[in-house]
């Protein structure tokens, strides 16, 4: 019996105590943001008027008293606000409401195109520079240098030059999340091609592969698990650029749902659009490391 | 005084047009070609350039409305469906014009039939003329699907508003509006092509056309669409200012270097002492920033659009300090722009699109419908403001954030003509901050970027009345500006950079 317990504790604890760290979180951020309640003592017949006017407050048409207008949020808004948003905007999730208003859905859908175009395209360029440099000492050395500048360099510090000369902002925020995703494949491709046991590519020599052959049977999986984890690690930095760039650009998107919302002061859309940033990047990342997970394997 | 190097799109004597006369049903078709070059010719001189060119074409516009020329109008659009709907479409606007209230038009309508109605209203108003000059849609559009790139401000309000009310689909274009999170974002937009015409400040045709902070592409200007509507917005704990004496050492925002508000702010300021580089910080800031950066107590205030004026009063973080329109009554502040590559390559849709906004600007003018806009551009796709902001600046019956409800119908009007004295004034101004360097002809850039003259002939034409003249004196804080003596005008105040 208490071992049935201890198991369950051990099996489901976790998941509980995911939840009421959930609960605590929201309590605490509806009792901070809850809004006091309307006292009108003091206030003359035409601060009333002024205030009804503004917004502030509305008359309760059953009591005749004042209080606060529900519907015009001050401050940051509480969980009940940005429920009442989420639901709106999840409820038409698909629609096009016109050129800049569509649904959360499509821009969610807008972002994962654009991040994938870049990512793919940007790894396989990575992979393959990597397999270069890692293969040549010489190359390596003559390419060092130039790597180890642009590397440091933010992604989207490459968005006003790409801006001006690629003159499209779809593009723009391609490229960007492709030199996001560019680098740490790079450096982890170079390392993993170059510390191949040596005796795996005796054996290719030995059996006379030729040069793609070698490659493809020999140096990439044997480098893969560092490919692998220099993919990933990409995979963040580009999910990191996209949505700034999206931002800047003004791209239909997660991102520009975020800049949006703040143009209009509408934090409860802010909150909305962080949570939803949030849940994608959970969400591809699981789907990533899933798909990593059947190239990685441990070393006999 | 007109540019004649520039490829003016309504300038008869050019090709580009596929007819000389811009006039309704004459614009284009094969079938009046005789009769559009005997137009032509009875009114094409030799050294035909400049006003004469705006004079005869205004002149001209008169013709049209004669009765003879309405008949053939008539006659001839006959081939287009629409028509009766349009016909319809006309005679219930003059009604609801005649009778705003809609019981008061019912009543009308029950006690003497539709029938009857539509003769009596047509007696006292020349429904043939109204109805043929809504009728003309410009022929050969080369680009129906537009695309037009906005900033959510009540200043683009007829660049916007055209959309969801149908101005755009009137003239023929399926235009969509997009929606730009800055200004340098709409003029990378404009530049690079993104977009085919855009809502601007008006000062950045100028500077585009200049090359000043941006690469130089030649632009054009060819209406203002809002007039007033700015107001400097002071923080709450502001209350006690009573004029530029007080804010010495205040942080400022403006929307953007190139920008009324920032000419707007810096005149006033140097009108009370203040150098606005050296007293002051001013800061380009994007408006919705501005409430936060208000809110957050990192600014003092601001020269800045609505609806982020009124936005601090609905937020209780500022008041509105000054309307704009306390400092120059009638200033120009946003615009409609387009490249004039865009023009030369698109004549015939630019024309519709200009005749859009005019329209969409016309009748924003009118107070009786700013309600119906408010509603009509607070949805997301638009300002994504609440409607109540918004009326609040439309209307001109605001809460001014010190206690009070104040009344200005004209807080903000809407006025689409680009007058050439407004460029020079603002290139004036420039000139004084050295926000351009080098010399140049006030008169002649004003004229090659903002497109006065068209848009008047353009005016008389929808059947608006025109100013028939592109400069005037204008009065600003009291002190003349003489469009005539600008060398002297800018050298002549205290307080400058040059």
């Amino acid at each position: 019996m208490s071992w049935n317990r201890r198991k369950l504790a051990e099996r489901f604890g976790p998941y509980i105590l995911s939840l009421v760290i959930l609960g605590v979180f929201i309590l605490v951020w509806e009792s901070l943001t809850r809004p006091p309640k309307f006292d009108p003592t003091g206030k003359s017949e035409d601060d009333l008027t002024v205030l009804e006017f503004n917004g502030d407050i509305v008359r309760n048409e059953a009591t005749g008293k004042y209080v606060y207008n529900p519907k015009k949020v001050l401050g940051i808004p509480g969980p009940g606000k940005v429920w009442e948003k989420a639901a709106e905007e999840l409820g038409e999730a698909f629609v096009k409401k016109g050129a800049n208003d569509h649904g959360i859905g499509l821009l969610v859908y807008y972002t994962i195109k654009r991040f994938l175009a870049g990512f793919l395209v940007g790894s396989v360029v990575a992979v393959f520079l990597g397999v270069l440099i890692g293969l040549s000492k010489p190359l390596f050395i003559a390419l060092n240098p130039f790597i180890q500048v642009l590397k440091p360099i933010s992604p989207l510090a490459w968005m006003p030059l790409l801006l001006y000369s690629v003159k499209d902002p779809v593009w723009t925020a391609i490229f960007v999340v492709f030199m996001a995703s560019l680098w740490p494949t790079v450096a982890n491709t170079a390392f993993g091609v170059n510390s191949i046991r040596k005796d795996y590519l005796h054996v290719a020599t030995l059996l006379e592969m030729t040069y793609l052959r070698r490659l493809f049977l020999v140096i990439l999986p044997a480098a893969a698990p560092a490919i692998i984890a220099g993919l990933r690690i990409s995979f963040g930095s580009a999910l990191v650029a996209v949505v700034p760039a999206e931002m800047l650009l003004g791209e239909l998107g997660a991102g520009y749902l975020t800049w949006i919302e703040w143009n209009n002061l509408n934090i409860s859309g802010v909150i909305f659009a962080i949570l939803v940033v949030g849940v994608v990047g959970y969400i591809l990342d699981y789907g990533f490391g899933k798909l990593a997970s059947k190239f990685t394997y441990a070393e006999v | 005084m007109h540019n004649n190097a520039l490829n003016d799109p309504f300038d008869a004597s050019q090709s580009l047009v596929d007819a000389p006369h811009n006039h309704g049903p004459s614009t284009a078709g094969s079938s009046r070609v005789a009769e559009v070059k005997r137009e032509f010719e009875t009114r094409q001189a030799p050294d035909f350039v400049g006003m004469e060119h705006f004079h005869t074409q205004s002149e001209h516009g008169q013709d049209c409305e004669c009765p003879a020329h309405a008949s053939q109008t008539a006659s001839e659009t006959e081939s287009w469906t629409p028509e009766s709907m349009l016909e319809r479409a006309v005679e219930n606007a003059v009604m609801r014009a005649i009778f705003p209230n809609d019981l008061h038009r019912r009543a009308f309508m029950k006690f003497v039939g539709k029938g009857a109605a539509a003769s009596v209203i047509g007696s006292l108003f020349p429904l043939g003329t109204a109805k043929s000059m809504a009728a003309d849609p410009v022929k050969g559009i080369e680009k129906k699907d537009l695309t037009v790139g906005f900033i959510p401000i009540t200043c683009a309000t007829p660049i916007i508003m055209a959309e969801p009310m149908g101005f755009y689909n009137k003239h023929g274009l399926n235009a969509k509006v997009r929606k730009a999170a800055g200004w340098a974002i709409v003029r990378d937009w404009a530049i690079n092509k993104e977009v085919d015409a855009a809502h601007m400040l008006s000062p950045m045709p100028l500077a585009i056309t200049l090359g000043a902070g941006s690469p130089a592409v030649p632009f054009f200007m060819p209406a203002v669409e809002n007039i007033n509507g700015q107001a400097i917005t002071l923080a709450n704990k502001h209350k006690g200012v009573k004029g530029p004496q007080d804010m010495k050492g205040f942080r400022f925002c403006v929307p953007f270097t190139y920008s009324m508000h920032n000419y707007l702010l810096r005149y006033y300021l140097a009108e009370g002492g203040l150098h606005p580089d050296k007293d002051v910080q001013i800061r380009v800031v994007p408006p919705p920033e501005m409430v936060a950066n208000l809110k957050a107590d990192n600014v003092d205030g601001y020269l800045a659009p609505d609806p982020f004026n009124q936005r601090a009063v609905y937020e209780n973080v500022g008041f509105i300090f000054k309307l704009t329109k306390e400092i120059w009554d009638g200033h120009p502040c946003c615009a409609f722009a387009i490249s004039k590559e865009f023009t030369e390559t698109n004549p015939n849709t630019f024309k519709a699109l200009f005749r859009s906004i005019l329209d969409a600007t016309h009748y924003a003018s009118d107070p009786k419908n700013r309600k119906e806009i408010a509603k009509a551009i607070s949805p997301t796709n638009y300002l994504n403001q609440p409607t109540i902001v918004l009326e609040q600046v439309l209307t001109g019956r605001f809460a001014d954030g010190l206690g009070k409800i104040q009344n200005v119908p004209d807080r903000i009007d809407f006025d689409p003509f680009p007058w050439h004295s407004m460029a020079v004034w603002i290139l004036s101004q420039m000139k004084r901050w050295r926000h351009v360097e080098g010399e140049f002809d006030y008169k002649q850039v004003a004229e090659q970027v903002y497109l006065a003259a068209e848009c008047d002939s353009l005016i008389k034409e929808l059947g608006y009345k025109p100013r028939g003249t592109t400069y005037a004196k204008h009065t600003i804080m009291g002190r003349v500006f003489d469009p005539e003596r600008v060398e002297e005008y800018v050298n002549s105040f205290p307080i400058s950079n040059l």
